[in-house]
């Protein structure tokens, strides 16, 4: 007897060797949701694993462009600028049955508005939010503001009676370590209703088959088990073991490894990201040089050689492995104001940029330090010591200074570097964002990530108005002069795109997004 | 006695003290963890806002004095990760490391007395000295560079076990135990011979030449003269001398077999408190970081503090000397 039942343990470990049903996505990434709350984290992954379970009134597509969600029909009222009418979709359940009504669109706009919520800033000028009948809200904002929808595709809605039932009406105080019954529990109206969760180690999402778009979308996958791996080795070894059949977050030198294995893909895109220098041109002088009294970068043509000097193509074959598209401008390619024409001005000329410097006084060239992160952008590091030896071609001297992140951004929002690099999404596919960010003057709620020091007074009235042109037609010139301003300045330096890399089993279909935001309901499993 | 036991203990709490010290005197060259909190939309009152609610404009010493008002009273903070209380996240972390643990001490005790016993033994035959030139190997690989090969032969090529993670586990009232089932079993293995690895060619290599210097000895000889077979000669009279010091070494090598779960956890996805406080350093959760490093350090100090006091127990030389 006690001979059969070893050997019986021996079968049942023989046959639990990966069981494996067509239909689940194991999904592995670096990063988990840090909670579940529609609305307390402003965070990539976070919004991720939400989109799965919740829903906002409009998404963006694989492409970008706007797709109706929980709204079906959207636009400025006729008679009045300051306020946006959203038609509701009719029949929509959240996944405790609760009906979906216009009642739990005002509720969930309201909540995001409180303290607690991480989105408060992208619906600032959100005054008021009111529900016309069961099926149509208003938003009245405080002045026009023609990109709104731009930053509701992050907003979920969630019922109202279950969060008041649940003693979750507020958002969590994420910092004061709430724990609430959100947080850990989810009640949305999305494709996949929440299994299970264990933060950082598991969670377990299945079809909801009673979606309003379930004959829509393919929604072919019945279960998710998200999975993330922080380790890169680990990730790729995940993958290649057929432990996980998607993953995001590809490190760039297991591409190729990953292409040829069997069964295995790599398909990449265009990500929302654009990485580049900036550089102090306010100071009147900078620490990090060897020029007293002077500051060489507030001269345009010594920030032009600089930009002169970096070859992008080389970055991009080298250091890249062809994994990034050289840029000339700091927006990315999806983003209102982009051409193509601003994206292939920067250009390489040693010899053009050592005339320039010469110009400027600076034959000699200069010494100076360059901040760079080495945890955030993919080859940061190695980028930024590639520019080392640029730049050292044209007498500028450059000391690099790589730190993990959480050390090199306070340079910047402190205004404590003068040569750095940063990398910009831009989640509102708008210039504006860009401009509010990284080209208005520093105060204390815009301007933020501007560490050059440029400050013109005449530009930021020019992009303070942007918010409220509702000409879409001379905002657009706006923009276009704006960038034009931001191109002369050499205000940066632009590097290159970056590119997204996804890995997958072949049975799994679905494009990759530039937002690196994967919707498993538009996914096909064969 | 007391005397002196009464001393090591107060000893043994200026060090956790001073270990706390430098540990919060460290934090701000990590980082700024309201970078981290704050998406890149925020603005600079937002920063404030949370600087001073989280107690970060203060300098380090008072950070440090309201840590430890709050840690007497069994209050670690909460994540800035997480955004939960630590106390919550370490108790629910710990069931992964300390099996893990568990299981490689289990391992490198095991598998190292065994071949030491046999490489003393046979200390001029061919298989001993294959495993002695193999233990080389154990020793100077650094642990993740073992972990990525086991991953890249079991799990890749021969897709036997598992790469990541933990497998199934089961709640028993609180501890999440892998025990239980076939894939928590399996997701034990490669992690535990990594982690276990250098401590079992360190057991193995002591417990040699603690025998060849036992097996020396007059009473071995004597042992042979009067006729004892080898088996008990060997592991009844030698083995059991050369315990002693190898037993020392075993209780101090446990603790760090806890401590340096770090890297292993990283390698293997391993959901326990090393994986947890790797992830701290990043984001700078400042909380997570130091429940941890006193946590580590009360275990070496508590650890030492018993060592030294079995010690004087059984050597009266040492209580005068203290």
């Amino acid at each position: 007897m006690k001979k059969y039942t070893g050997l019986l343990a021996v079968a049942a470990l023989l046959s639990t060797t990966t069981l494996v049903s067509a239909e689940t996505l194991r999904w592995a990434r670096a990063g988990d949701a840090l909670t579940l709350d529609p609305h307390a984290q402003n965070e990539g992954p976070t919004h991720t694993i939400r989109h799965q379970m919740y829903e906002p009134l409009i998404i963006r597509d694989v492409t970008g462009a706007f797709e109706p969600a929980l709204a079906t029909e959207w636009g400025p009222k006729a008679d009045d600028p300051n306020v946006w009418v959203f038609k509701l979709r009719e029949g929509v359940k959240f996944h405790g049955g609760e009906d979906f009504t216009a009642e739990d669109v005002v509720f969930s706009f309201e909540r995001a508005k409180t303290e607690n919520s991480d989105m408060k800033e992208l619906i600032g000028s959100i005054v008021e939010v009111r529900a016309v009948d069961e099926y149509t809200v208003e938003l009245v904002t405080d002045g026009p503001n023609p990109i709104l929808p731009s930053n509701l595709t992050n907003l979920f809605i969630l019922d109202k009676g279950w969060a008041e039932a649940n003693n979750t009406a507020n958002v969590q105080d994420f910092e004061g370590g709430e724990i609430t019954y959100a947080t850990t529990n989810a009640n949305g109206t999305g494709p996949y209703k929440l299994q299970s969760r264990e933060p950082d180690v598991r969670t377990v999402m299945v079809r909801n088959d009673d979606y309003w778009g379930r004959d829509q979308f393919p929604m072919e996958v019945t279960e998710i088990i998200y999975t993330p791996i922080q380790n890169a080795a680990t990730r790729v070894a995940a993958l290649l073991s057929g432990e996980v059949n998607f993953l995001q977050d590809m490190p760039v030198q297991d591409l190729q490894r990953v292409n040829d294995a069997d069964g295995l893909v790599v398909k990449k895109a265009p990500q929302n990201r654009v990485i580049f220098f900036g550089m102090n041109q306010g100071a009147d002088d900078i620490e990090a040089d060897n020029i007293d009294g002077k500051n060489p970068l507030a001269d345009v043509r010594v920030r032009k050689a600089m930009s002169m000097a970096i070859n992008r193509d080389a970055i991009q074959q080298v250091v890249m492995r062809g994994q990034s598209e050289p840029a000339g401008m700091i927006a990315p390619p999806f983003v209102n104001g982009w051409t193509a024409e601003m994206d292939a001005e920067s250009s390489t000329d040693v010899e053009g940029a050592k005339a320039l410097m010469a110009e400027a006084g600076y034959a000699d060239g200069f010494s100076i330090r360059l901040d760079c992160p080495n945890d955030r952008y993919i080859n940061d590091e190695a980028i930024c010591q590639a520019a080392v030896g640029m730049l050292g071609q044209i007498g500028v001297k450059v000391n690099l200074d790589a730190k993990p992140k959480a050390q090199h951004f306070p340079l910047i929002t402190d205004g404590k570097t003068d040569f750095y690099m940063l990398g910009w999404g831009v989640p509102t596919y708008d210039s504006e964002y860009i401009f509010n960010f990284l080209v208005h003057g520093r105060e204390s709620d815009i301007g933020t990530w501007n560490g050059t020091g440029f400050d013109n007074d005449d530009l930021d009235a020019k992009i303070a108005s942007l918010a409220s042109n509702t000409d879409l037609e001379a905002r657009n010139a706006d923009i276009a002069s704006i960038w034009r301003v931001v191109q002369d300045e050499a205000l940066y330096i632009p590097i290159h795109h970056q590119v997204l890399n996804w890995g997958m089993a072949e049975g799994v279909g679905v494009e990759v997004d530039a937002e690196d935001q994967p919707k498993v309901k538009y996914f096909t499993m064969k | 006695m007391l005397s002196f036991i009464l001393k090591r203990v107060g000893q043994s709490i200026l060090v956790l003290l001073i270990t706390g010290l430098v540990a919060f005197s460290m934090f701000t060259f990590v980082g700024d963890p309201i970078d981290n909190m704050l998406g890149q939309e925020r603005t600079m009152e937002d920063v404030e806002r949370l600087r001073e609610q989280l107690g970060l404009d203060q300098p380090f010493v008072v950070q440090y004095y309201r840590f430890l008002e709050q840690a007497v009273q069994g209050n670690f903070g909460v994540s800035y990760r997480q955004g939960r209380p630590v106390a919550e996240i370490l108790l629910e972390r710990a069931p992964a490391t300390l099996e893990l643990a568990a299981v490689s001490g289990v391992l490198a005790i095991a598998f190292g007395i065994a071949l030491g016993v046999f490489t003393a033994i046979r200390r001029n035959g061919i298989a001993a000295n294959v495993i002695m030139s193999a233990s080389l190997i154990g020793v100077s690989l650094p642990t993740f560079l073992i972990g990525i090969l086991l991953i890249y032969l079991f799990s890749v090529e021969l897709g036997w076990l598992p790469s990541f993670g933990r497998g199934e586990t089961v709640d028993l009232g609180g501890w999440t135990t892998g025990f239980l089932t076939v894939s928590g079993l399996k997701a034990l293995i490669l992690p535990s011979i990594t982690l276990g690895l250098y401590q079992m060619t360190l057991i193995m290599r002591l417990v040699r030449s603690e025998m060849l210097e036992v097996l020396r000895q007059d009473y071995v000889r004597f042992a042979k003269a009067r006729g004892l077979s080898d088996r008990v000669i060997n592991f009844r009279h030698a083995l059991k001398n050369t315990m002693v010091p190898v037993i020392t070494v075993i209780g101090l090598q446990l603790g760090s077999i806890i401590a340096f779960a770090i890297i292993t956890e990283t390698v293997f996805q391993w959901p326990g408190v090393g994986l947890l406080f790797i992830n701290a350093i990043q984001f700078v959760d400042i909380p997570v970081m130091a429940a941890y490093l006193m946590l580590i350090s009360v275990m070496f100090v508590g650890i030492n503090l018993l060592v030294d006091i079995l010690y004087a127990f059984i050597d009266p030389r040492l209580r005068v000397a203290a």
